[in-house]
């Protein structure tokens, strides 16, 4: 039995919200995986549910008519997964979905939840990060589209409030569209953890896949919020792959970009050393995955 | 908190029962229904001792809320039959014969995984199958028989669906070609002569 005042089972989106406001020390429930056990520590016992597990209207994925891509903030980490329109468009989102926790977690847990909760070492947070997701947020006042990069204000602190809901992440065509991306998790063991790093990196190539167009790279874990590493961003832009300082000094930028910290997972120092080899090897997957060729590095 | 009585639909049949919606579907299958092949392990998702089969997929019933689950059709161990002879199914057959099996606590959640992974009608390598059972952990058998014991029920499957696929060979550290043994047993005899306590 876990140790909560009510459960209540919202009909749709306007329903939770209502009953929200009705209750002051009440909270969201998706799929539960992290909320439950957070009950069950008695770090939010006592809390009242509002339960938005089945409610339709927030799952599935689709792609609108402009091209972007809209994903159901309850859309479970198993369906981002196998979903044709992500494993075409954004591989690397399917990869860091299936990274999380472990199979039966990834069948009730939502990728909403994963980015409300505000970690930095939410696996899907540094590549929705990478791709500039739009989040559509619902509140008693209405809706308001808040941008990835000004949503997170701290650790486990987000731009959301208690009572707003988040409805979906729409990614627009021009951050996706001919870009190739790759997901590296660091964690001890294979499943069932942590990120101790993470690292997200999408690349376009030119036509004649030998210079760089765009590169975008974002970390989990590496500050206290999931960021992007502009300075190794700009650096990279417009270089040739087979340059073979590339690698080197796009990794000293990014490591200057982050400010990793002491924890009991790792040293500050270990994850230095993550972050910069995180953002070669990355890179390095991402651009052979746009067709690029990198001889110089195995 | 008064309790409220929900229908669930667990092995094929409509159960009714009394539940308080702050219960987990653990608790509801194990201690309203009976259905004891469910075991309470870690009670935070990470061991899949609880698994239950949620509309063909598993899930950790100890961090499912009942109500959650109403309308969805449950599947436990106690379920599973073979539906031509009423017998146990394949998977449970091949448990059994590559004696992936010790002290049989985690059992009914690999099982059911099983059940999941041969319901996919699709081929697995070795290793696709390690990825799919890390939701599982089985602290006595060191997995090896539990992967053999699944491939071979996965061989059943694709034989009934008349798709090829290959049981591969299952090795170990332990497995050493005839002239590594002799090139051991020379070493260890070599240790033996400069042993210097021989004096």
């Amino acid at each position: 039995m876990f140790d909560i005042s009510f459960l209540y089972e919202a009909k749709d989106v306007k329903d939770a919200i209502k009953k929200l406001v009705e209750n002051e020390s009440s909270e969201i429930v998706s799929g539960g995986t992290d909320v439950l056990i957070r009950v069950r520590e008695g770090k939010d016992a006592g809390m009242g549910l509002v339960s938005i597990h089945n409610v339709s209207e927030l799952k599935g994925i689709k792609l609108e008519n402009d091209g972007s891509i809209v994903i159901g903030a309850g859309t479970t980490f198993y369906d981002v997964t196998n979903n044709e329109i992500i494993r075409k468009n954004i591989l690397s989102l399917a990869e860091a979905a299936d990274t999380v926790g472990g199979p039966q977690i990834r069948q009730v847990a939502t990728i909403g939840g994963n980015i409300c909760n505000g970690a930095t070492s939410a696996d899907t947070a540094s590549t929705l990060v990478a791709l500039d997701a739009d989040i559509v947020l619902e509140g008693p006042k209405g809706e308001r589209i808040v941008n990835i990069k000004d949503f997170y204000t701290g650790p486990g602190k987000t731009v959301r409030e208690r009572c707003e809901i988040c409805k979906c992440f729409r990614i627009k065509k021009e951050n996706y569209e001919n870009y190739y991306g790759y997901y590296f998790k660091y964690g001890k063991r294979k499943s069932l953890e942590i990120a101790t790093l993470g690292c997200s990196v999408l690349v376009k190539l030119n036509s004649a896949k030998d210079t760089i167009e765009n590169v975008k790279i974002a970390y989990g874990v590496a500050s206290p919020t999931p960021s992007r590493a502009k300075s190794a961003e700009d650096f990279a832009k417009g270089k040739r792959v087979d340059d073979k300082s590339l690698l080197d000094t796009f990794a000293e930028k990014a490591l200057s970009d982050m400010k990793p910290r002491d924890s009991w997972r790792a040293s500050k120092e270990f994850r230095e050393q993550l972050i910069k080899e995180m953002a070669k090897r990355s890179l390095v997957n991402s651009i052979r995955r746009a067709g690029g060729k990198i001889e110089y590095y195995v | 908190m008064s309790k409220r009585i929900v229908c669930l639909h667990v092995n094929g049949k409509d159960r009714e029962v009394a539940i308080d919606e702050r219960e987990s579907l653990y608790e509801t299958l194990r201690n309203e229904l009976r259905l004891t092949s469910i075991k309470k392990g870690c009670e935070v998702g990470e061991c899949g001792a609880c698994s239950v089969l949620l509309n063909g997929r598993c899930v950790d019933s100890c961090i499912y809320l009942t109500v959650w689950a109403v309308g969805k059709d449950i599947v436990t161990v106690e379920g599973l039959k073979d539906e031509s002879n009423g017998d146990i199914t394949d998977v449970q057959k091949e448990f059994i014969k590559q004696a992936a099996v010790q002290c049989g606590f985690c059992t009914p959640g690999f099982i059911l995984k099983a059940v999941e992974i041969v319901g996919h009608n699709k081929p697995y390598t070795r290793d696709e199958i390690k990825k799919l059972i890390t939701g599982n952990l089985c602290r006595c058998t060191g997995y090896m028989n539990i992967v053999t014991a699944i491939e071979y029920a996965i061989k059943h499957n694709m034989d009934k669906l008349g798709i090829p696929y290959e049981v591969a060979p299952a090795t170990s550290s332990f497995d050493v070609s005839d002239d590594e043994k002799e090139k051991m047993l020379k070493d260890v005899l070599a240790m033996q002569d400069n042993d210097v306590t021989k004096g």
